[in-house]
């Protein structure tokens, strides 16, 4: 019936389709979809600045003190603000059916988690990395130590994004599922909390700063390869 | 080896309770299935274990003689499935959600064929409202408009007709039966018998 076949112009070869074009078509949806919900993008990062501006009034403008104290705030809030933002990460999809077309794309399932997980973290995590310099001067970190802090979130956000990922997808359609993931992640964490305010302390104390930015290479280049294929293993068992 | 879907043997398990079991079925290409059944007698289960979102309990499911779970790539390139939700982000418009879901299915999205895909489904001059304004109907109408665009010979449609007017009903009996005759194969639940030409063939199946 022509009916039908005029709809039939563009032909599956074209430039957008297969793999590569389902990749792109999820990344730049999410990316959209956090540009029009700024106030949910907005939050994460309003609450990273709170909790980091916090300390320095609760502690007292002691600079030694501060100084000391500084890197470790600011990791520690970072990776508090990522738990924030992730609980919506497959949530929303699951809420509206959309995660179930993801499952049933001819594309790697593993591959649409990433497109997922960068996205997520261009919308969260970039914007702390962002801002992080700035946080640094309430610290009193000097133009170095500042330097490395960031980064060492650049390297590091993306890898609490794809942890995230994992015990996101572990959670999606459970009941208290963000106390869960909480509970889940930020144990797994830790290591790239370590590593990367050890970095900062490190260059505080005049030491060389490659072996901690090694490290976190590393685990984000395992996390890379690894994480969406846990996160997608992990969805096809949530959603049955 | 068959050309269409083969269930095989199936039984469906859901908690403790043993929805259905032994179902042997074969579709063959023009053909569509019927499942009605009361509520909660497994017709969502079912439609889902055909897609392979949901392991069986026991048998399997065939597309052109291969299981479905282990040729999913390959099976999830002709297949469309619609589920109970729209599967609709209402922050994007009803032409960016059609060109998300085409490309998802791995097709190309020209932007286009997507609009008169919209117009047909009655969505003209609604392509760039955010979806979460439109009415269930209309929401229904917009995923709906998804099944002509790509390739897929397989569809799969969870109760499509609810929440459809009477012109919309008829909308989509036409694509249904222009996909039959087409060779393509359809699977649907709905609970009134489905009002197409004698021409397509009709399977009903009754859990």
């Amino acid at each position: 019936m022509s009916d039908l076949t005029r709809y039939r112009a563009a032909g599956s070869d074209a430039p957008d389709s297969g793999s590569w074009g389902a990749w792109r078509a999820v990344f730049q949806r999410d990316l959209r979809i956090a540009l029009r919900r700024r106030a949910d993008t907005g939050s994460a990062l309003v609450f990273f600045v709170i909790v980091v501006a916090l300390f320095p009034l609760g502690v007292g403008p002691e600079f030694g003190l501060l100084r000391r104290m500084g890197p470790g705030v600011v990791w520690v809030a970072a990776l508090l603000a990522s738990m924030l933002a992730l609980g919506r990460l497959f949530a929303d999809d699951h809420a509206d059916g959309t995660l179930e077309q993801m499952l049933l794309s001819p594309t790697p399932l593993a591959l649409l988690v990433l497109a997922k997980t960068a996205a997520h973290w261009l919308a969260s995590g970039l914007l702390l990395v962002l801002i992080s310099p700035l946080l640094a001067l309430q610290f009193d970190l000097g133009g170095e130590a500042a330097g490395v802090l960031f980064l060492s979130l650049l390297l590091g956000t993306p890898l609490l994004s794809l942890i995230g990922a994992i015990g996101a997808a572990l959670t999606v359609g459970l009941r208290g599922a963000g106390v869960l993931l909480s509970l889940l992640v930020l144990p797994l964490c830790s290591p790239v909390l370590i590593f990367g305010a050890g970095a900062v302390e490190a260059s505080q104390a005049g030491l060389g700063v490659t072996a901690h930015f090694s490290l976190l290479g590393a685990m984000l280049l395992a996390a890379l390869f690894l994480a969406p294929l846990a996160a997608a293993a992990a969805l096809r068992i949530a959603l049955e | 080896m068959s050309a269409g879907l083969e269930l095989r043997d199936l039984a469906c398990v859901r908690g403790r309770r043993s929805l259905f079991r032994g179902l042997n079925l074969t579709l063959a290409p023009g053909q569509l299935l019927r499942v009605s059944g009361a509520n909660g007698a497994g017709k969502t289960s079912l439609l889902r274990m055909l897609c392979g979102l949901l392991a069986p309990a026991q048998g399997q499911v065939l597309w052109r003689g291969h299981s479905v779970h282990q040729a999913r790539e390959a099976f999830h390139q002709q297949l469309i499935y619609l589920g109970h939700a729209a599967a609709l982000k209402d922050d994007l418009s009803p032409l960016e959600n059609l060109q998300v879901a085409t490309r998802l299915g791995g097709a190309a999205a020209d932007e286009a064929a997507a609009r008169q895909a919209l117009a047909d489904a009655g969505l003209r001059g609604r392509e760039h409202v955010p979806s979460r304004i439109l009415s269930q109907g209309q929401r229904r109408r917009a995923a709906l408009a998804r099944l002509p665009l790509g390739q897929a010979l397989l569809w799969v449609l969870d109760e499509p007709f609810n929440a459809l007017d009477t012109a919309a009903t008829a909308w989509l009996l036409g694509l249904i039966e222009a996909h039959l005759q087409r060779g393509g194969l359809v699977v649907l639940t709905s609970h009134q018998p489905v009002a197409l030409s004698d021409r397509v063939a009709q399977v009903s199946l009754a859990l």
